[in-house]
């Protein structure tokens, strides 16, 4: 069960495909207009990935190794083209809005790359599991980045005026430019946001529980990279001893 | 024997000139289109060109005492990027207006790829166009004499006649800065005079592009039009882009070869985006796009070092 979860978590905060990954950037830029058409290519693109990856684990003792692309690709594909009737048959507004973007979803990289780095290794549940994290971390980060660029491109979310009315649209951010300016400001605030957690992480403020197996740690931004064990009992006797010696001989703090 | 075995990395030879001198003497030479501007459009635009340059300053020094870094507003470059960013404002824009176009030149353009000397486009002109594309309205709406007109420039686009004299003179409509041709062109010689840019860009620029604007005219069938030249040569922001933002030090070619084609593909871009375009104005767009290409230009312009580049005889 603990790795179904860490499953979730790695796809939605710890390898968030849009903002970790950089995966699919196709689609996060040109779809991410307004909040709702985030949200729709974001769901739309999990259902796939969750049916594509299910799908893959499933053959993945069938598929050969040399055609495992094309394989993957006839899988997706199909998948696409249910989605995509289904799409134009209940939720025309939303099939005229992502237009052209449905069909690209086939050469998602997120798509591919989860199946190629994931599904076709794992069991059914797992790769279910990992396109459900995958799938909701995409979706996260195109509707954050479609809020965004509509709050400030229109004034609204999902359609829902927020801004004052004298506030002045800054068009730019609901054309081509803006998507990227947004992207940006959100991977680089969360770039930071990361960092100052690993910084926490080498110095020792987050725990290691590597006693209990890596699995289960809370600690997610380590996974057994940053440090070992031993690694921080060791980092911390030595930060006691400064202290110590600090105090033995406070007028050499200078 | 000690100075003479001194070894060093170049530059070898250094000038006196400071940043702060070049940067006060284009700032001097933009004066005359300044005060013309603020004559030609009364109060609204010295407050506009205050709040652009104070706004300019003021970013800078913030997002360097916060970054840690020295601050270097002294240089004078914040200065000018303000300066030129209010004279290719409208003079009727809301006080908001330049603060964001400050903002978007200062930190995105300059500061946040490295400062001064590491920005790949230039600061005032990447932020005009970021206001043109995001309030196309407001950064259009061109009054003169409380009057709402059409620029010169799309006067022309839409057919009608123009008069050339008060387009050299500047008492029409249009930013702050640009409509006073000979206002510019006095700023420009004394550039030119003192050094501080190279013939190379404004003559090939102004030259591509009056020599293609001809052939337009031949093309239609109307002969060697001088007028339709002369209108298109002083309207607009071409003097203004073609003497103050081409030659920026930090987005244009360094080799006199590539300064040369720098002049002349901004020329051809600015033809068919006048011509060809959807708005009547494409001075800035050509002139960011050229600075995105500066590097290529470089690239395939580089001189020959001495003694290389001969046949070989073996």
């Amino acid at each position: 069960m603990n790795k179904t979860w860490e499953r979730l978590k790695c796809g939605m905060v710890t390898e968030n495909p849009t903002f970790v990954q950089m995966l699919g950037m196709c689609p996060t830029m040109a779809v991410t207009t307004s909040a709702i058409n985030g949200l729709g290519m974001g769901l739309t693109t999990t259902v796939i990935l969750i049916l594509s990856n299910m799908m893959i684990s499933a053959l993945r003792k069938v598929i050969p190794d040399k055609v495992r692309i094309p394989a993957y690709i006839v899988v997706v594909a199909s998948f696409v083209t249910i989605v995509q009737f289904l799409l134009e048959g209940f939720v025309p507004s939303l099939y005229d809005s992502l237009g052209i973007y449905i069909p690209l979803i086939v050469v998602n990289c997120i798509i591919l790359g989860r199946a190629e780095s994931y599904a076709s290794k794992n069991n059914i549940w797992l790769s279910m599991f990992d396109g459900i994290g995958m799938g909701l971390g995409f979706t996260v980060g195109l509707t954050a980045i479609g809020i965004f660029r509509e709050l400030f491109g229109s004034g609204s979310i999902f359609g829902l005026r927020f801004m004052p009315k004298s506030y002045e649209p800054v068009t730019i951010l609901i054309l081509a430019p803006g998507a990227f300016f947004v992207l940006a400001c959100i991977v680089a605030v969360q770039n930071k946001v990361r960092k100052y957690k690993e910084d926490d992480v080498k110095k020792g403020v987050l725990f290691c529980e590597k006693e209990n197996g890596c699995e289960v740690c809370t600690n997610g931004m380590c996974k057994g990279k940053l440090f070992t064990a031993e690694s921080v009992a060791r980092e911390k006797e030595e930060a006691d001893n400064a202290r110590k010696e600090k105090q033995k001989n406070p007028s050499e703090k200078m | 024997m000690e100075q003479t075995m001194k070894i060093s990395s170049s530059p070898h030879i250094r000038d006196k000139e400071t940043t702060a001198n070049i940067m006060g003497q284009v700032i001097v030479a933009l004066m005359p289109a300044t005060i013309f501007g603020i004559y030609n459009f009364g109060i609204k635009a010295f407050i506009t060109i205050l709040i652009t340059v104070i706004s300019c300053v003021v970013f800078e020094a913030c997002y360097q005492k916060n970054m840690g870094q020295k601050v270097t507003v002294k240089d004078l470059s914040a200065v000018l990027t303000g300066l030129l960013l209010a004279l290719n404002l409208p003079p009727d824009v809301p006080f908001w207006l330049p603060v964001l176009g400050s903002f978007f030149a200062i930190i995105v353009v300059k500061q946040l790829f490295g400062g001064l000397g590491q920005n790949f486009m230039n600061p005032a002109l990447g932020a005009r166009c970021f206001l043109l594309i995001s309030f196309t309205g407001r950064m259009t709406a061109f009054t003169y004499d409380a009057v709402t007109t059409a620029t010169p420039l799309a006067s022309l686009k839409a057919g009608e006649s123009v008069d050339v004299m008060s387009m050299f003179l500047g008492t029409t409509a249009g930013t702050i800065g640009e409509t006073s041709a000979v206002a510019l062109l006095i700023g420009g010689l004394f550039l030119l005079a003192t050094g501080i840019i190279n013939y190379r860009i404004p003559v090939f620029y102004l030259g591509s592009f009056a020599v293609f604007i001809l052939l337009y005219g031949l093309a239609q069938g109307r002969g060697i039009d001088i007028s339709f030249l002369m209108a298109h040569l002083f309207g607009g922001g071409l003097m203004l882009g073609a003497f103050f933002m081409a030659t920026d030090y930090v987005t244009s070619p360094i080799t006199p070869n590539g300064r040369i084609l720098f002049g002349i593909l901004l020329g051809v871009l600015t033809f068919l985006f006048r011509i060809f375009g959807g708005s009547a104005e494409g001075v800035s767009y050509a002139i960011i796009i050229g600075n995105l290409l500066v590097p290529l230009i470089e690239r395939i312009t580089v001189p020959k070092a001495f003694g290389k580049g001969a046949v070989k005889h073996e």
